[in-house]
Formats: C-alpha cells, sequence, structure tokens
C-alpha cells in the first residue's frame, strides 16, 4: 500500500515539476523582443559558446582524426579506401557532430549554467531581482536559453568541419588516401539539404532540451549546497539521456525512410 | 494614523505547517517598524508576503490602499518598483562590481544616461560610505560592506517603502553600529518607511518609532519600545531578557521522555 | 571581465562558424552544383531503372549537367518515369537524345548518362516537359548472367 503511495506521489511530482519546467520557458521566451537583452544574450553566448569552444574542436580534430584511422583499416580491405572520405563527412555531419557536441555541452555549459542559476538562487539573487521589480525569468533564464539554442549549431558545425580536416589530417596526408578523391567523392555522396541541414535541425533540438533542462534544473533546485550538487549531476545525467534518446527518434524520422 | 501597508488578519502555512495564524500589522507612513521574533518563525515570510512573492492562505495585504494579493502580474512589478528590499546576504549580483550592482535597477527601470547614472550612482555609494569601493567585485567585500553596498541599491530608485531582512545578523559590533545609524538616518532624509525584521532586541530598540513581536503563529505584543519594555506579558519578557525557558518552551514538541525511553506510562 | 573582449572573442566565434559553413557547402557538399541557376525539366521513360535514386546525377561525358528529381510510377502502362531537372545553360539538345542507366565503377552508385543525338535539319531541341523517346534501362546482373547462360546453350 505504501509502495502504490509513494509510486502516486512520485509520479505526480514528475508532473509538476514537467509543469513548472514548462511555465518557466513560457514566461522566458514570451517576451523576447527586448533590445535590453540582446548585450545580455552576447555575454551568455560567450560564457556557454566561446568558453566551450576548445573542449568542442579538440574533441573534434581527434574523433575526426580516429574515424579516419579506423575507417582506413575496414576500408582498405576492400579496397574502397577512397570512400573514407564521405564515411568521416556522414558520420560526423548526421551523427557525432550533434550528439557528441550535445553531450559536452551538457558537460561543460549545462552543469556551470545550473550550478550558476542554483547559486543565484542560494544567495537570493533571483528573489532580490524580483523584488526590484526585474523578472529574472527575462533577465536570467531567456539569455542564457537563446544563448544556448545559438551556441550549440554552432559548435556542432564547427565540431563537423575540424572533424572532417582531422580525417583530412590522417586519412591523407599520413596514410596517403589521395586527396582529390577524399573530397570529390565526399562532394558526390553529401547533400547540404538532407545532411548537414539536418544535422542543424538535430542541433537545435538538443540545444533546446539540453539548456531547457539545465536552467531548469537550476531555477528549480533546493538553495543548498545539497540541493544544487544533486541538480548539477541531474542536469548532466539527464541531458545526456535525452540527448541519446532523442537522437534516435530524430534518425528515424530523417534518415530511416527513404 | 497613515499606514503605507496594512497586513489584515492573514493565515499562511507552507506545506502542512501553519506559519501564520491571524495576523494583523500596520506600518505607518515615514517611521520604522520592527518585527521581532524568535529565529525560525518565519520572519521573512512576512516581508516575502508584503512583496507578493508569496501568497496567502486567507487574509489580505493592501500596500498604499491597494491589494497586494489581488493584483494583476504587471501591477504587482509595478508596485514591487516603490519597494525595496535589504535581503540577509546583501543578495548582490557577484558577476558585476558595487557600481554596476547599485546602478542594476536605475538602468533597468530608467532611461537616463549613463552620466546621470553615474552621479546618482557616486551620492547613493557616498550616503553609505562607499564611495571609494565602487570598483570593488562584491567577494571582495566584507560582509557589512556587502549589506551596505546593497543598501545603496535598494535606496537607487528612492522607493516609499524598504524592508530589512535581520539585517544585523552576524555582524560585528561596528558594522552594527553603523547598520543601525544608516537605518535611522536614511529613513528620516529620504522620508521612507520602514520595516526591519531581527531578533536582535537591542540594537532595534534604539531606533524602531513601533514594535510588533511574533512568536507561536501570532502576534504577542506591539507597541513602541517603551510600551514593549513595560510589557507584562511573560512571553515579551522572556523574548525581551532572553530566558532559555519559559512560555515559549525550550523543548521542541515531543513525546514524555520517560515515556519514550523506558515505555512508562502515567 | 572586459566587455569590449566578450564582444570581439563572441564576434571570432561567429566568423569561425561561418567559416565552418562554407567549408562544409562548398568542399564537403559542393553546394555550388545543385542550387545554381535555374533548371528545367525532361522525362524519360525506362522499363528497369535499378539502383537509380532521387538526387542522382546527370551526365554528359561525366559532366554533370543534372540530377535526377523524381521516380514514380506510371499509372497505365506501370513502367517507371524519372523526372530529370537539367540546369538551364545546357539547354540546346537535340530531340535525338538518348538517356540511359549507367553505374560508376563496379560497385559505385547508379547515374543517368546523357547521349547528346545529331543535331540535323527539322530535328528540334528539347524543350521543358518534354519525353526523351530513346532510353536504356538499367543493366541488372541477374538478367546479364541469364542471357549469358541462355545464349550458351543456343550455341551449343
Amino acid at each position: 500500500m505504501n509502495a502504490i503511495h509513494a509510486i502516486g506521489a512520485k509520479t505526480i511530482s514528475r508532473f509538476a515539476a514537467a509543469g513548472r519546467a514548462a511555465l518557466m520557458l513560457f514566461g522566458a521566451l514570451i517576451a523576447m523582443p527586448r533590445i535590453k537583452n540582446v548585450p545580455l544574450t552576447i555575454k551568455q553566448v560567450y560564457v556557454v559558446g566561446v568558453q566551450s569552444l576548445l573542449i568542442i574542436l579538440v574533441s573534434g580534430l581527434f574523433i575526426g582524426m580516429v574515424m579516419a584511422l579506423q575507417g582506413y583499416t575496414i576500408l582498405v580491405d576492400y579496397g574502397a579506401e577512397a570512400s573514407l572520405g564521405p564515411m568521416v563527412a556522414l558520420s560526423l555531419l548526421r551523427e557525432l557532430g550533434p550528439v557528441v557536441t550535445a553531450l559536452l555541452f551538457a558537460g561543460r555549459a549545462g552543469s556551470a549554467l545550473t550550478a550558476e542559476i542554483g547559486l543565484m538562487k542560494a544567495t537570493e539573487q533571483l528573489s532580490s531581482l524580483e523584488m526590484m521589480a526585474v523578472d529574472p525569468l527575462r533577465r536570467v533564464v531567456a539569455p542564457r536559453f537563446w544563448a544556448g539554442l545559438i551556441s550549440m549549431p554552432m559548435l556542432a558545425l564547427l565540431f563537423s568541419a575540424i572533424g572532417i580536416l582531422g580525417g583530412h589530417l590522417v586519412g591523407v596526408d599520413w596514410l596517403g588516401v589521395d586527396s582529390g578523391s577524399y573530397w570529390s567523392i565526399m562532394q558526390s555522396t553529401v547533400d547540404f539539404d538532407k545532411d548537414v541541414v539536418n544535422g542543424i535541425i538535430k542541433s537545435l533540438v538538443f540545444a533546446t532540451v539540453v539548456t531547457w533542462i539545465a536552467i531548469f534544473k537550476g531555477y528549480d533546485c533546493i538553495p543548498t549546497s545539497e540541493g544544487i550538487s544533486k541538480a548539477t549531476t541531474e542536469t548532466v545525467v539527464f541531458s545526456s539521456l535525452a540527448v541519446l534518446g532523442l537522437d534516435f527518434v530524430l534518425t528515424a524520422l530523417m534518415f530511416g525512410i527513404e | 494614523m497613515d499606514n503605507l501597508v496594512e497586513i489584515d488578519d492573514i493565515t499562511f502555512s507552507r506545506g502542512d505547517r501553519l506559519i501564520y495564524d491571524g495576523i494583523t500589522i500596520g506600518v505607518p507612513k515615514g517611521k520604522i517598524t520592527a518585527v521581532m521574533g524568535p529565529s525560525g518563525i518565519g520572519k521573512t515570510t512576512l516581508l516575502r508576503l508584503i512583496g507578493g512573492q508569496l501568497q496567502p492562505d486567507k487574509g489580505d495585504i493592501h500596500f498604499d490602499n491597494s491589494s497586494i494579493v489581488k493584483m494583476s502580474r504587471s501591477r504587482l512589478y509595478e508596485t514591487r518598483r516603490r519597494m525595496s528590499m535589504l535581503f540577509q546576504s546583501g543578495a548582490l549580483f557577484t558577476d558585476m562590481t558595487v557600481f554596476d550592482n547599485v546602478a542594476f535597477p536605475l538602468r533597468e527601470h530608467t532611461r537616463l544616461s549613463e552620466d546621470i547614472i553615474a552621479t546618482i550612482v557616486a551620492l547613493k555609494l557616498q550616503a553609505v560610505g562607499l564611495r571609494g569601493a565602487a570598483s570593488l567585485m562584491p567577494s571582495e567585500l566584507s560582509g557589512g560592506m556587502a549589506r551596505r553596498a546593497a543598501l545603496a541599491r535598494a535606496i537607487a530608485l528612492d522607493p516609499d517603502l524598504i524592508m530589512f531582512d535581520e539585517p544585523f545578523a552576524g555582524q560585528d559590533p561596528i558594522s552594527m553600529g553603523v547598520l543601525v545609524k544608516l537605518i535611522r538616518e536614511l529613513n528620516d532624509a529620504l522620508n521612507l518607511t520602514s520595516v526591519v525584521v531581527t531578533h536582535d532586541v537591542n540594537e532595534v530598540m534604539t531606533i524602531a518609532d513601533y514594535i510588533y513581536i511574533l512568536a507561536d503563529k501570532r502576534i504577542i505584543g506591539q507597541g513602541t519600545a517603551q510600551q514593549i519594555r513595560e510589557s507584562e506579558s511573560e512571553l515579551v519578557q522572556q523574548f525581551l531578557e532572553g530566558k532559555a525557558d519559559g512560555p515559549v518552551p525550550f523543548h521542541y514538541p515531543a513525546q514524555n521522555m520517560e515515556e519514550a525511553m523506558f515505555g512508562v506510562t502515567s | 571581465m572586459n566587455k569590449y573582449r566578450v564582444e570581439l572573442m563572441v564576434g571570432v566565434f561567429v566568423l569561425l562558424t561561418i567559416g565552418a559553413v562554407l567549408l562544409l557547402a562548398l568542399k564537403v557538399a559542393n553546394q555550388t552544383i545543385t542550387n545554381q541557376g535555374d533548371t528545367y525539366t525532361l522525362f524519360a521513360k525506362f522499363d528497369n531503372i535499378g539502383g537509380l535514386k532521387a538526387r542522382s546525377a546527370v551526365k554528359v561525358g561525366g559532366v554533370i549537367i543534372g540530377r535526377v528529381d523524381s521516380i514514380r510510377l506510371d499509372q497505365e502502362d506501370f513502367t517507371p518515369v524519372v523526372e530529370l531537372s537539367i540546369l538551364q545553360e545546357y539547354n540546346a539538345f537535340p530531340e535525338t537524345s538518348s538517356v540511359s542507366i549507367l553505374t560508376s565503377g563496379l560497385l559505385g552508385e547508379q547515374y543517368v548518362g546523357f547521349q547528346p543525338g545529331f543535331a540535323i535539319d527539322g530535328v528540334e531541341n528539347l524543350k521543358d516537359g518534354d519525353y526523351l523517346q530513346d532510353t536504356k534501362s538499367a543493366l541488372v546482373l541477374e538478367d546479364l548472367i541469364g542471357q549469358f547462360l541462355f545464349n550458351r546453350g543456343k550455341g551449343e
């Protein structure tokens, strides 16, 4: 009987949290067009985007290089090492670019967002804004949300681009695949609308989910050191799971049906 | 008497726990009203109720004759520009300098030029004695200085009402003296109305014009400092003199200890 | 934190991203060929299209002149109809031109090979919406083997 009670209470509280998350986002976005928010958003793009740049570029470079190395050893058995270019490019543009960027973003920027907003709540900065007749949803939440939404697709594009260059570095400069065929077969296989644009759409969806989870976890946390640490962990765990789950759904929708 | 804030018979509970059971408080214009009571009684909650951040279960709160409880959201934000609150921690924005913190409400709510804002900020900082600290970050300030900087920010827009949440908690005697002096002087100089929530009896008795004592979900005593001191209520006296046990019990309500430990029933 | 520095770095970030998009569009996806200028449409009926897909290339002697727009089945005679969109700059092919479905390499992808016909008097050029009359279907490996065995059997 108690177990049923507990499950019911848990379910209800989950629904309530989902409702609060939706209300928070609604409250933050309803009044977006404010000129004053633009510099704030730029500052947040710096915090979540520019400061994640290094980890994204380094990871992208290495993933591209590893894929070229792995792909080459398999493809060379079939004499098809010329297909290395499209293999690297398609895996990066369709999957690894958006997904790995989202996972890194959740770890690097998402956790920081949660902790920052959680601490603002703990130190009464959010209450203080409210008492100064400044809506914290517009002042704190909205710029961070837009910054996440803007930054992540940009990071994903950079990730894919540098990964393809990394693949070129290993495949062409080191393993000796012909540079012309690396690019030209890639060009005839990769379709801008289908592969690049779909990758950007994926990335936008991930950006929405990860940033939303990160901000909400901070905004809704229990304002104690324990609560903030729990919220930060939950941000990384939940957003990673959400990204991987959504990736399957999006891939099925975009590439699954011919 | 002309009251700026009227709290009219409100009941408030958080979860299952009843915090207030029908309390009525009037805050007269241009005076310092103190609300005292033991820790954990929900004094901060009272300020949040006045600010409209929380809603009472029953009863009404009026600010300048309009009901905070029934106000629309935009009206509430409009009204909040006329009040400000000094949080216990100061709640300065840690990512900007003291100057930007004080300038923040001005930049948000007015269209003044940067020159004028700089002048106003300098004046407000001068009033709290921190003009020299304008370029410091909040993390470089001591607790007392942070509170004074927050006070400068709170008066930046020349509000009608200013609420102090435990302004003296955790301060050394000098900072405390400075804050007491500031609250009194600012109140008189700017024609403010102040609400001070605290449990530091001695400090507040020297500056408050009118005092309410909250305990056990209701108001147990009220009056001027003089009247409070002469109060015959045991509760009030226990609070003023800081006795460990009395009408406010030392023990949190629990089962009789003998029963609990030895299973003895009388 | 210096405000100017923040703006500068965000600007660098944006420029880097634009660079990445250009790289992806021009070098990786070779976006120029697909969106360059106007196209006109030709139709061709094949008996068998093999593994031809929408967006496969249309080539004349290896030069891409357009792409397969869509493939559908004619409901009356049940043959596949392929819609080709050809770049407007190649608009002077004679009516006698023919198309065939070819494979690049042994295992490569299939494309439409376009053979321009002879331009003699009285033969007009192909216009938007025209059907190409002379088509050769894709080679299907199974048919080919079957034919080979059949011919050998006859020869003996």
